[in-house]
């Protein structure tokens, strides 16, 4: 075995990556947390092993485009009824008709995407199979089920002004399952084994739906008139405010976990987002938001925002997977908090 | 019925690898070179439902030796892992040979009693057999990959030209027909050991004990425990380290123990998402 031990480089006894002693490989100083010196540390360093720095748990084999896509898109649709049934009621046509067919049109890319990621129709089909509460990918197709065709009677009806009734009970339908359908998304993601979701589930359905609203706000903003977009305005700030506060706090809690959220590209996209949603939001507060143009203009960067904070969702906790440091960590603090 | 895998008799032979691939005909995996030790399969997949763990170790505690120049070790320190094999390595050879180690130990799906795999899949293709086993269906896979990443373990995989998922089915087929599974049956040194889980529980006890009396403080059971995060595996190790040195998660917890708690703050977050939207339109009102 001593031939071994000579590298290239001609360093003995330091391979790097092909160690699999205790903290050889892998090893991490917890970010945020500095020794001062001269002060001898109470608790030791959190030290650990991994099989080469393998993996420990499989990452998603989810194409990025597809279901980061699908959890913007089913916000989107989601969030779109709860405005439109809101704008039928106070009487604000135009809104509630960019609104409705904004959400059927998302609802139908969205189904589109997850179809693409399965391969063949066929096998959407498939997933209606049986119902089974423990898995919340059957529950969201069942929710989707209860919730697309509600979403096209509504901008059908709204479109042709048909059947009045059916589109209205249809528009208060879309409403209600569509928060379904914007919060299911993160449990979604949340009940796997990926530790930068799994960790973050009592924050990760809030992020979504905050997201889920300013996207709303941003197509009525995009998309209906000036005279109407009081209440895009108003939510635009609602979704703004709430992604934004459960984010904060979700990282928060996460500790070092939230690391991923932070790194790399996953917290370039997460960085963007949050640029992207605040002035969003704070431009169609603003007088200028009130111009045409600006309120396009918000409405565009509402939407990117919240594709930005999915896309950065789905890239972390990729990461968190890949990397065995992430999975040890989780357990380790789970077992030390005795949950 | 399950797998106990003592890992410290374990000769990393990969008999069982080959042994699953012929009896389940499972395609390659390519030729690749890992570069990192004695291990080329890299881990378990869609193709490879057993996996030899070679782990290259700079700890003194023991030194590669068939235990025969240097004396009479027992039964149980054929691999020289205790620290009196060290020391006797050393003054025998008058050389430093106990500052290394090699462990190996050959990784399966550990059919967890709680199996989140089998908890989250929408379509009900993965099953249980009775004989307390988690199977896949391959005709009802709908290749949505859901149970890749709830899987604590790592085990399960897409394979690439179909996207439907596979792993080890505990050779359901052979077991049926009063059979040991393959790997089991070509271990030749009985690392991989087929049985009631009771029994195999009761025979990996004694092993520690006895290698706890030898001097090998190291070794422990993993997956063994019916207390656990998962409600214990239907497939269980004697390590002699840390599990994660073996690639192996130190304290899984079956995905969805959280789910009616996700359920509840979706449920939540839900209601806030509307309650949001309708102060919205209480409070612009009138304003356009
Ligand atoms: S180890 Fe993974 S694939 Fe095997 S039964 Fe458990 S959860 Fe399923
Ligand atoms: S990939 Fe197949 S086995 Fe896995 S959850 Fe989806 S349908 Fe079930």
């Amino acid at each position: 075995m001593s031939e071994a031990e000579v590298t290239r480089e001609g360093v003995r006894r330091q391979r790097p990556g092909r160690d699999a002693v205790p903290g050889a490989e892998g090893r991490r100083r917890r970010p945020g947390r500095r020794r001062r010196r001269g002060e001898p540390t109470v608790v030791p360093e959190a030290e650990f092993g991994s099989y080469y720095g393998r993996p420990i748990i499989k990452p998603p084999t989810w194409k990025a485009a597809d279901i980061a896509g699908y959890l913007f898109l089913g916000g989107l649709a989601g969030g779109s009824s709860a405005l439109a049934a809101g704008a039928e009621l106070t009487g604000r046509p135009a809104l509630a008709r960019a609104a409705k067919i904004g959400a059927l049109g998302a609802i139908s890319l969205s189904t589109a995407a997850l179809i693409h990621d399965l391969g063949r129709p066929g096998r959407f089909v498939n997933m209606l199979r049986v119902f089974k509460p423990t898995s919340p990918m059957s529950v969201g197709s069942w929710i989707l089920l209860g919730y697309g065709p509600a979403a096209g009677v509504a901008a059908v009806t709204d479109a042709t002004g048909l059947f009045r009734r059916a589109g209205r009970a249809a528009t208060g339908w879309s409403a209600l399952s569509g928060a379904a359908v914007t919060c299911y998304t993160a449990v979604l993601i949340a009940d796997t084994a990926v530790p930068a979701w799994h960790e973050a589930y009592r924050e990760l359905p809030f992020v979504f739906a905050g997201s889920g609203a300013a996207s709303a706000a941003g197509l009525g903003l995009l998309a209906a008139p000036v005279c109407e977009a009081a209440p895009a305005r108003g939510a635009a700030l609602f979704g703004a405010a709430l992604e934004l506060a459960a984010e904060r706090r979700m990282e928060r809690r996460l500790g070092p976990l939230a690391e991923p959220y932070r790194a790399g590209r996953a917290g370039l996209l997460m960085r963007a987002a949050k640029v992207l949603t605040i002035a969003g939001a704070a431009g169609a507060a603003l007088p200028a938001g009130r111009s045409r143009a600006g309120a396009a203009l918000c409405g565009a960067a509402l939407l990117a925002g919240s594709a930005c904070l999915r896309f950065g969702i789905f890239e972390a906790g990729r990461v968190s997977a890949t990397d065995p440091h992430y999975t040890v960590l989780a357990q380790r603090s789970d077992r030390k908090a005795g949950r | 019925m399950g797998f106990f895998t003592d890992t410290s008799v374990c000769i990393g032979c990969k008999a069982c690898e080959v042994a699953c691939k012929e009896w389940n005909a499972l395609p390659e995996d390519g030729l690749t070179f890992t570069g990192m030790s004695y291990d080329n399969t890299g881990g378990l997949g869609a193709n490879s439902w057993r996996h030899v763990a070679f782990i290259e170790q700079r700890k003194p505690l023991g030194f590669q030796d068939p235990g025969l120049e240097y004396g009479d070790y027992g039964d149980v320190d054929l691999l020289g892992l205790t620290a009196e094999a060290a020391a006797a390595g050393q003054t025998a050879n008058g050389e430093d040979r106990g500052e290394f180690r090699w462990l190996m130990a050959s990784d399966v799906c550990k059919h967890c009693t709680h199996a989140a795999c089998l908890d989250v899949c929408p379509t009900g293709s993965l099953f249980r057999t009775e004989y307390g086993t988690v199977v896949v269906q391959e005709d009802i896979c709908n290749g949505c990959g859901y149970c890749v990443p709830a899987c604590p373990y790592g085990v399960i995989d897409q394979r690439q030209d179909d996207g439907r998922v596979w792993k080890c089915t505990l050779c359901y087929d052979r077991v049926s027909d009063g059979m040991e599974p393959a790997c089991a049956k070509a271990c030749p040194t009985d690392s991989i050991q087929y049985g009631p889980l009771d029994e195999l529980r009761e025979r990996a006890a004694r092993r520690v004990e006895r290698l706890h009396e030898a001097g090998v403080e190291d070794a422990r059971l993993y997956g063994h425990d019916p207390g656990d995060g998962v409600g214990g595996d239907g497939a269980f190790f004697l390590l002699l380290d840390e599990p994660e040195v073996y690639g192996l998660p130190p304290d899984p917890v079956v995905t969805t123990r959280d789910l009616p708690s996700m359920w509840r703050h979706a449920g939540a977050a839900a209601l806030t998402l509307l309650g949001g939207i309708a102060t919205v339109y209480a409070t612009t009102r009138g304003r356009r």
